[in-house]
């Protein structure tokens, strides 16, 4: 075992702030960084309007982290299920909201900032889901009855996300869920026929899209179709990445993005503006800084003693990685275009803190990895 | 002891499930890193070239937008080349400068001089701003001829809309003018090209999405700082589609002149069995081309202080009580449900008394003993007074809306307004009031709650002279190579014979001495016409104005009567429709009966509906312009 001291109830504040994963937090802040010199870049070389603001909210993002996880697990495991019921209340008030405003909203505005529950959910299930599965036996998780109760879990919060309707979020839901299926114990043979009956369903999903949606997909197919449209995302974004080669243009000097050519370049197609100013180094770098993220997470996640710390750990460090994934691929061209942000590079307030409040569940469940739950 | 085993049993699970998933993640990272250097290294050299040297650019082509033709394919709107001069700052050197001489050539305004050196300052210099636009022939030729003096100067053409016929299409056609923000909300992406126009109103709003067309676009390569380099291609814009209307814009001019000679007038011209307008004007009008060469202050409020409401569309959308036009109404309807026969006569003494009220018929010693075709020859108040109550409100309001009044006809024009026929739902719901029996009586001679269109009046009109065929108004004949409607329409159901009686009264009010249009009968007995003649109240005759026998023309203009008349013709085999309101006329048989003679006789001889729509439209239109002829001056009586 390691040479630090177990945390108990009694533990000082201070001494539990000396076990808190400094080492995390220096991989966090480093992509965060690229993301503000990335975003001062966008600016033309100005803190103002994106990279100061950025900073700001990673400030604060970083002591909602703390607090986080220096809140006892046990506490974090008893609320699992109310803080899941909470999210999902605000996930139909927008949904309600929504169709008495106009269009896709979203958000709920509480003032200071505006909430977009899609965000906040993906957490709440994970945390519904570590909780359930923490209670059942091996014996239990194989049986297909037991599975049920969480499959709703999941199902429920996808259905509302996909009509409001952000397909993206939705499909996040799910796959993480499935991983969490997977990792809990669930029979094999489940996930294969899962497989097969996705991909069935392929067609009636098109059924249910959106037209802007089905465009995007059709773009993504023929790139050539929609040269004002979609597709020109595509193209820019491919112009910019590959024209950085191996070293990049230089801080500040990416030509494409600063005359424009690169849509959203401070919020979705930031790895791109990075990518063409720092080339492939640069790239390689950012998506080694999160690889190395998502390896200590998933050590963290090995190391508890408890199935719930286990869980949460892991999915929470899938679902992570989920946004950098698709995010990453989107803009170099892999896959259709979809809203998902580069989790604490782009520019935006809710990610940015969904993002660090997910760390700090995990730094909570490395500082409690040896703490007694209760079976229920 | 055991529960931990199998802790440590599911922990074991989890590691190597968690595993599978660590690879899976590993491996998206390899392709994600592999695709990165892929892009970088093996395509970067392609993609510096796209990048650094050229680009591409991706140009807007806006759409020509589609014409406007009359049946013989006369233009109603059309596109006329807009000659711009624009100025290339970079070119240029010394801007103020060289407006300065500019200035010497044509009329610039201080204003656009100011507004243009401004433009300048913000935009990059290889971008070319507008200086002025509509140039005429003139200009053009005197700055082509100095170009050479004129450094970073050049002439771009492009198009602007143009009403050949004026005044005359104002209401018909519409116009078209630059998006406002409100309209942005559409999801088409030439409504945000700069100096893109759309309908606004008339035939140019209703059918706007057809005659936009569909953008272009034209790939340029531009090189690093943004100049535009060379084309690399062009995907041509689709031009709007070409619109062909029933409308005869001869005869339509004759009709906005004929109507000028008065101070606020409308008339509609139909076919009474395919239902086909042939001309729809209001007066006053306003010229459309001011819209879109863009429309001065003080020419705006000048449009909107005029008490003719020059803007509005009158034939379409004013509502008027129908007065006495409505008398077949009630007579048809009193046939019908069998309440008169064609033998039914009532005294008129010159008053009605109901309920100790007193209902006055126009005519103030009276008619005498009158059947229902006298009573609607020589427009008899007290007849109708007498049947209003048996027939009742609500039977009268169906009769009403079977022959096309209170309620929209589905005209193209968005203009078009239903007007009102009540019931006694209607009042207890607008007014929480019953209905009086009195109201009855009123409503049976057209006056009251009563609100018509002139376009419902002539489609009332022709729904009886067509034998009673539910026939609608309608005016597109092509749009692109698509015919518009044709011309079949279900029977109402209503007896021939009563049909007949009532068509017999209605060309008395002509051909009789005694009717009250008399004075416009035709000169030529082929033409002849028949018709109705009403007169609509706009203030109340009170008992005071009785008494002391004020007469409505000595009031103020606002507050005299509407003066209507419905006609058709030829009265042997009806073939023209036409309803004429003259605004506060005084009355139907004085001003609105000659207009209406005049439009028909003009509509008979140019015969519209002898030449067929067909897609081209005819070179050339039997008459190219509307043969000047004074209108005859027959002496004019009651």
């Amino acid at each position: 075992m390691s040479g630090r001291i177990e945390i108990s109830d009694n533990t000082g504040l201070v001494q539990r702030f000396w076990h808190f994963d400094w080492l995390l937090l220096l991989l966090i802040t480093a992509v965060a960084c690229t993301g503000f010199a990335a975003l001062y870049s966008a600016a033309g070389g100005q803190f103002d309007p994106w990279a100061s603001r950025q900073m700001m909210r990673f400030a604060v993002g970083v002591l909602g982290m703390l607090f986080i996880a220096m809140i006892d697990i046990r506490i974090w495991h008893r609320f699992a299920y109310a803080i899941y019921a909470l999210c999902f209340v605000m996930l139909i008030a927008v949904e309600v909201m929504g169709h008495v405003g106009m269009g896709a909203q979203r958000w709920i505005n509480l003032g200071f900032i505006q909430l977009q529950p899609s965000e906040l959910v993906k957490i709440a299930v994970i945390m519904a889901l570590a909780r359930y599965f923490h209670a059942g036996t091996v014996e239990n998780v194989k049986r297909i009855t037991y599975l049920i109760p969480p499959a709703l879990m999941v199902l429920a919060p996808m259905g509302l996300v996909m009509v409001q309707p952000d397909l993206g979020t939705a499909l996040m839901i799910g796959m993480v869920g499935t991983v969490l299926f997977f990792v809990a114990g669930a029979p094999r043979w489940l996930f294969l026929s899962g497989i097969a009956a996705a991909a069935a369903a392929v067609p009636i999903g098109w059924h249910f899209m959106r037209d802007y949606q089905k465009q995007r997909v059709l773009t993504f197919l023929h790139p050539e179709s929609d040269p004002l449209g979609a597709g020109y995302h595509i193209t820019q974004s491919k112009i910019a990445l590959g024209s950085g080669g191996i070293s990049g243009k230089g801080f500040l000097n990416g030509t494409q993005s600063h005359l424009n050519f690169l849509p959203e370049k401070q919020t979705d197609f930031i790895f791109t503006l990075w990518g063409e100013e720092w080339g492939l180094l640069g790239g390689l770098l950012l998506l080694a800084l999160f690889g190395f993220i998502f390896l200590y997470c998933g050590w963290i996640a090995f190391r508890c003693r408890h199935s719930f710390g286990r869980l949460l750990a892991f999915g929470l460090m899938v679902n992570f990685s989920l946004y950098v994934f698709i995010n990453t691929a989107m803009v170099m061209g892999l896959i259709p275009v979809v809203g998902v942000p580069l989790p604490l590079v782009s520019y935006g307030g809710t990610a940015m803190l969904a993002a660090l409040a997910g760390f700090g569940l995990i730094v909570s469940c490395h500082m409690h990895r040896d703490a007694k739950l209760p079976r229920m | 002891m055991k529960s931990m085993e199998r802790e440590n049993e599911r922990g074991q699970d989890f590691t190597r499930r968690a595993f599978i998933i660590g690879t899976i993640q590993s491996g998206i990272l390899a392709v994600l890193g592999g695709r990165l250097a892929w892009l970088q290294i093996a395509q970067g050299k392609r993609y510096r070239t796209m990048a650094e040297n050229n680009r591409i650019n991706i140009k807007m082509l806006a759409p020509s937008r589609g014409q406007i033709v009359d049946r013989f394919g006369t233009l109603l709107a059309t596109n006329e080349q807009n000659f711009r001069v624009i100025i290339v700052p970079e070119q240029t050197g010394d801007i103020a400068a060289a407006l300065s001489s500019l200035q010497k050539l044509i009329p610039l305004s201080q204003r656009d001089i100011q507004r243009v050196i401004r433009q300048a300052e913000k935009s990059a210099p290889f971008v070319p701003l507008e200086v002025r636009d509509d140039l005429n022939w003139e200009e053009v030729a005197s700055i082509e001829v100095n170009l050479p003096d004129l450094p970073g100067l050049s002439i771009d053409e492009g198009e602007i809309r143009h009403y050949p016929l004026g005044e005359s299409t104002a209401h018909l056609v519409g116009y078209a003018g630059a998006v406002n923000k409100a309209e942005l909300t559409e999801n088409d992406p030439l409504l945000s090209l700069p100096g893109f126009t759309i309908g606004k109103t008339g035939v140019e709003k209703a059918y706007d999405r057809v005659l936009r067309g569909v953008a272009g676009t034209a790939e340029m390569e531009i090189n690093v700082v943004g100049r535009e380099v060379r084309e690399l291609d062009r995907n041509l814009a689709q031009p709007g589609k070409r619109l062909m209307l029933t409308i005869d814009s001869g005869l339509q001019q004759y009709m906005q002149g004929r109507l000028a000679k008065e101070k606020s007038a409308t008339a509609v011209i139909m076919d009474v069995r395919t239902g086909a307008v042939y001309a729809l004007a209001s007066h006053p009008s306003f010229d459309p081309n001011l819209f879109t060469h863009g429309i001065s202050v003080e020419q705006w409020e000048k449009l909107l202080a005029n008490p003719g409401l020059p803007l509005n569309n009158k034939a379409a959308g004013g509502q008027y009580p129908p007065g006495s036009t409505f008398k077949m109404v009630t007579a048809l309807a009193a046939l019908e449900e069998k309440i008169i026969t064609r033998n039914t006569t009532f005294h008129c003494p010159g008053h009605y008394e109901f309920s100790e009220e007193r209902f006055h018929c126009w005519k103030r010693g009276g008619h005498g003993w009158m059947d229902v075709s006298g009573a609607l020859m020589q427009s008899c108040d007290t007849f109708f007074y007498n049947i209003a109550t048996q027939i009742g409100i609500d039977t009268l309001t169906r009769y009403a809306k079977r022959l096309g009044l209170g309620e929209r006809l589905g005209f193209e024009l968005e203009e078009e307004r239903p007007g009102l026929m009540p019931t006694k739902a209607w009042k207890m719901g607008q007014f929480s009031k019953p209905w009086q029996p009195g109201e009855t009586i009123i409503a049976s001679i057209g006056q009251g709650y009563m609100l018509t269109t002139p376009l419902q009046l002539a489609t009332m009109t022709a729904r009886l002279v067509n034998g009673g065929l539910a026939v609608k108004p309608w005016m597109t004949g092509f749009v692109g190579d698509q015919a518009g409607k044709d011309g079949s329409w279900e029977p109402l159901g209503f007896k021939k014979k009563n049909i007949d009686l009532i068509i017999r009264g209605m060309n008395s009010v002509v051909t009789s001495k005694k009717g009250t249009a008399h004075g416009s009968s035709m000169e030529d007995k082929k033409f002849q016409m028949g018709g109705k003649t009403g007169t609509a109240q706009v203030r109340r005759i009170s008992k005071a104005d009785r008494l002391e026998g004020v007469m409505n023309e000595d009031l103020p203009w606002k507050f005299r009567h509407h003066a209507l008349f419905v006609g058709y013709a030829p009265i042997s085999n009806p073939r023209y429709a036409c309803c004429v309101v003259v605004e506060h006329g005084v009355g139907g048989s004085l001003a609105a009966a000659p207009i209406a003679r005049d439009l028909l006789l003009m509509a008979q001889q140019r015969d519209p509906a002898s030449s067929p729509l067909n897609m081209e439209g005819r070179t050339a239109s039997r008459f190219p312009n509307p043969p000047s002829r004074k209108p005859a001056t027959a002496s004019r009586k009651r």
